[in-house]
């Protein structure tokens, strides 16, 4: 069952369609006991019928459809391709085609390559080959629910986010306390000095400094805060930062209650003059302890940043980042195919080649940048022009993953001519002519497909 | 949406079938050490990539078994730490709405469109492969040209004609549509592999004055197994999966799943239930027939095409 994706076994000239009887280039010139031209007329009809009406026609059809207007009454000549290149939302659509089709096919192409080169070197490549290419497999709609669901705005839903805000966390430690501000008055012993909040007496060791915090709200406070404890005074400058309000009521300002939470993760200064010579985060009951600081009175300081929501990630279904964000579902469907082919073709590299130059002495990068590239570049144009095909029809994926709202700034050719011709556009006339603008599109590629073909089976 | 490079990859010498593992030449212990190194740090990066390709199926499956509630709280990935949450009341849902009429649909879609490919294509492929007639050449080319084309150019042409002749919406229009455009490459792809049977085979045949038809129905088909299985495998899948086509040509009452599933998208939140379990479901076949036949599907590929 796994033997195909264990692919490099079996060079790509077997795997191909003329599997083990040989290859396509073997013409039947020499035939005697030939069938009359009318039998094969007969075997061909069926498909020549429906090529002619389902393909050929509605191409004829397009051209001339292209040329009227919404109604089909009215001749407008070339004015609906006009409308393609002045149009401003037809200009985002062609400019999101482009980003589309420079960008993608290069991502895919290079992922698949590296996947190709890597799954050489593990023992568990068949695995690995089949989870990456598992995604051909499922319909884009599906793919598309999935990456929905991924590109969740909150970190609590869409897993993107949630690594994001994971990572950035881990590096950034500061929890976020947004409108949160000191607790004002003459009696509180600290006040707002900018955004920041600090202290109005200087503080010294042995003596806990007291940091009283109000309005901060529900959703933002975090579910391992504990009840607010000072810390003994011991010879280091230590101090609480609190949630200075009882719940129902009670309680006195500026003083610790018993039911009072501390407020963790909030990064404390201790500055002297306009130097911050030390730094302390709090913990869970809100205290805070600033190790190894010299002697002295400093100002404790809760830096705004402390007071700034927290990092929730990006918003990869907003109109700046649709785009990308698609591309990203699409080299996860794509990635697979272009692995595959690769790694077929790295397979059929004769090993010899790359047993000399090592022999020769050439490092492991200047054996795939000189050797394995060029030999497998055959095999890196067809996965390329496949995808910039692919790049130039992409229609579910965008159609999907594109909130309503978004479309607009997602919206690609293939898309757009639907939506103009059915997606209540009601305008066949420039339908047809978005669809002769793909059309010619994927011209060159036909031609080009044509003159290979010829080539090698002459 | 068949997307297709008329040529396998090619220029792939024969002889290369020996095995991979043995890519980084013999060296001294350092040399070993290093080697060892790398291939640990390589093993934990393919792992971390594997998850990435993993991960987001496997959240659309937690999704679809958790209530909309739970889902709309909190990432499906808490599932680590409650996995008492889990239910199947989406796919009650979804089985009591619109979801098993589309369901039949696709499947009342998919298989006719399939075998009529493969029957229309073999006959036309043998007539290719193995029939004279003026213009054979250029007639092949032109079915090379038709590889590619945007299946959007013929969206309105057709919903006129289907129009004219009444089966706009219906199935068999659906179907009829399906099958135009899955020929180009079904014909690519068995011509290429008939050509490849022996001469000698068809001639004995011939001689021994069997009619066309017999010839390609007890030989030439018989013969190209391998190469219906993957065509076979690849339009089954591609017509199972196709959106676009069915957005046009399919009316309510004959949607495929992915019409029904699309039609929900706009509540994206509140559907969340029927549209996590529907694609969940809807990708459950395709995944079946891609492991099991797994072999042809990536031969098929390989000749030449992708959808």
């Amino acid at each position: 069952m796994t033997e195909r994706l264990d692919g490099p076994k079996v060079p790509p000239a077997t795997t191909a369609g003329g599997a083990a009887t040989g290859p396509a280039d073997t013409p039947p010139k020499k035939r005697r006991l030939g069938p009359s031209p009318a039998v094969a007329i007969a075997f061909l009809l069926p498909a020549a019928l429906l090529l002619g009406i389902w393909v050929v026609y509605p191409i004829v059809y397009s051209i001339i459809r292209s040329l009227f207007d919404a109604k089909g009454s009215g001749f407008v000549g070339l004015g609906n391709y006009a409308t393609i290149f002045t149009d401003g939302g037809m200009l985002t659509t062609i400019r999101n085609n482009l980003i589309w089709v420079v960008v993608a096919p290069i991502i895919v192409t290079t992922i698949g390559l590296i996947f190709a080169v890597l799954t050489e070197r593990i023992k568990w490549a068949t695995a690995f080959k089949l989870i990456v290419f598992m995604p051909m497999a499922v319909s884009l709609m599906a793919a598309g629910v999935i990456f929905r669901l991924v590109y969740e705005q909150s970190p609590d839903k869409g897993l993107a986010n949630a690594i994001l805000t994971t990572v950035h966390d881990t590096f950034s430690s500061s929890q976020g306390y947004p409108e949160a501000r000191p607790r004002e008055g003459d009696q509180s012993p600290v006040a707002d000095q900018g955004g920041a909040v600090v202290t109005k007496q200087p503080a010294q060791a042995g003596q806990p400094v007291l940091i009283p915090i109000v309005g901060v709200k529900p959703a933002v406070m975090p579910a391992n805060a504990a009840p607010a404890k000072a810390p003994q005074p011991g010879n280091a400058l230590s101090g609480v930062v609190w949630f200075d309000f009882t719940a129902g009521g009670g309680g006195t300002s500026g003083q610790v209650d018993g039911t009072e939470k501390g407020l963790p993760g909030m990064t404390v200064e201790a500055v002297r003059g306009d130097e911050v010579a030390g730094t302390a985060t709090t913990a869970e009951d809100g205290s805070f302890r600033f190790e190894g600081l010299p002697a002295g009175s400093y100002t404790v300081r809760l830096p705004k940043a402390n007071f700034e929501a927290a990092y929730g990630g990006l918003s990869w279904l907003g109109p700046t980042l649709i785009t990308p964000a698609i591309i990203g579902a699409f080299v996860w469907v794509w990635a697979g195919f272009a692995m595959v082919l690769l790694a077929a073709g790295l397979a059929a590299i004769p090993r010899d080649a790359l047993e000399a130059a090592r022999m020769d002495g050439a490092t492991e990068w200047q054996v795939f940048r000189r050797i394995t590239v060029p030999l497998l570049s055959p095999v890196l144009l067809v996965v390329f022009v496949t995808m910039i095909i692919n790049t130039l029809k992409v229609f579910d994926l965008v159609f999907i993953i594109a909130p309503a709202s978004v479309q607009p700034q997602a919206n690609v050719v293939a898309l757009e001519m639907w939506r103009v011709s059915f997606g209540g556009g009601n305008n066949q006339g420039l339908g047809s002519a978005l669809a002769i603008f793909l059309l010619v599109l994927v011209l060159p590629f036909m031609i080009m497909n044509i003159r290979r073909f010829r080539r090698e089976n002459t | 949406m068949t997307t297709a490079t008329a040529s396998a990859p090619s220029g792939a010498p024969s002889d290369a079938t020996s095995g991979l593992g043995a890519g980084a030449p013999r060296r001294g212990i350092a040399g070993k050490i290093v080697d060892r190194l790398g291939s640990g740090a390589v093993q934990v990066v393919m792992v971390i990539l594997g998850l990435f390709w993993l991960v987001p199926t496997l959240g659309l499956m937690v999704v679809s078994l958790r209530t909309n509630q739970v889902n709309s709280a909190e990432g499906w990935w808490t599932i680590f730490t409650k996995p008492a949450e889990l239910t199947i009341t989406s796919y009650k849902n979804l089985l009591s709405g619109g979801f098993s009429a589309s369901f039949w649909n696709t499947v009342l879609i998919t298989v006719p469109t399939t075998v009529l490919v493969i029957g229309i294509a073999a006959m036309a492929a043998y007539a290719f492969a193995w029939m004279e007639f003026p213009g054979r050449d250029t007639a092949f080319l032109v079915v090379v040209g038709l590889l590619i084309v945007p299946i959007q150019i013929a969206l309105i042409p057709i919903a006129v004609l289907y129009g004219n002749v009444g089966i706009f919406g219906s199935i068999p229009g659906v179907v009829l549509f399906h099958v135009a455009f899955g020929l180009p490459f079904a014909i690519f792809l068995l011509r290429n592999f008939f050509v490849g049977i022996p001469a000698s085979l068809l001639e004995a045949a011939r001689m021994d004055g069997a009619s066309e038809w017999k010839i390609f129905a007890s030989v030439v088909f018989p013969l190209g197994k391998p190469a219906i299985a993957s065509l076979g495998i690849f339009q089954f899948l591609w017509v199972w999966n196709d959106m676009l086509i069915a957005l046009v040509f399919a009316d309510t009452g004959n949607q495929p799943m992915t019409k029904y599933l699309q039609s929900q998208m706009r509540q994206f939140g509140s559907n969340m239930d029927i549209l996590s379990s529907g694609a969940f479901l809807s990708l459950i076949i395709p995944l079946i027939l891609f492991f099991a036949f797994q072999r042809y599907f990536v031969q098929g590929m390989m000749s030449g095409s992708v959808k």
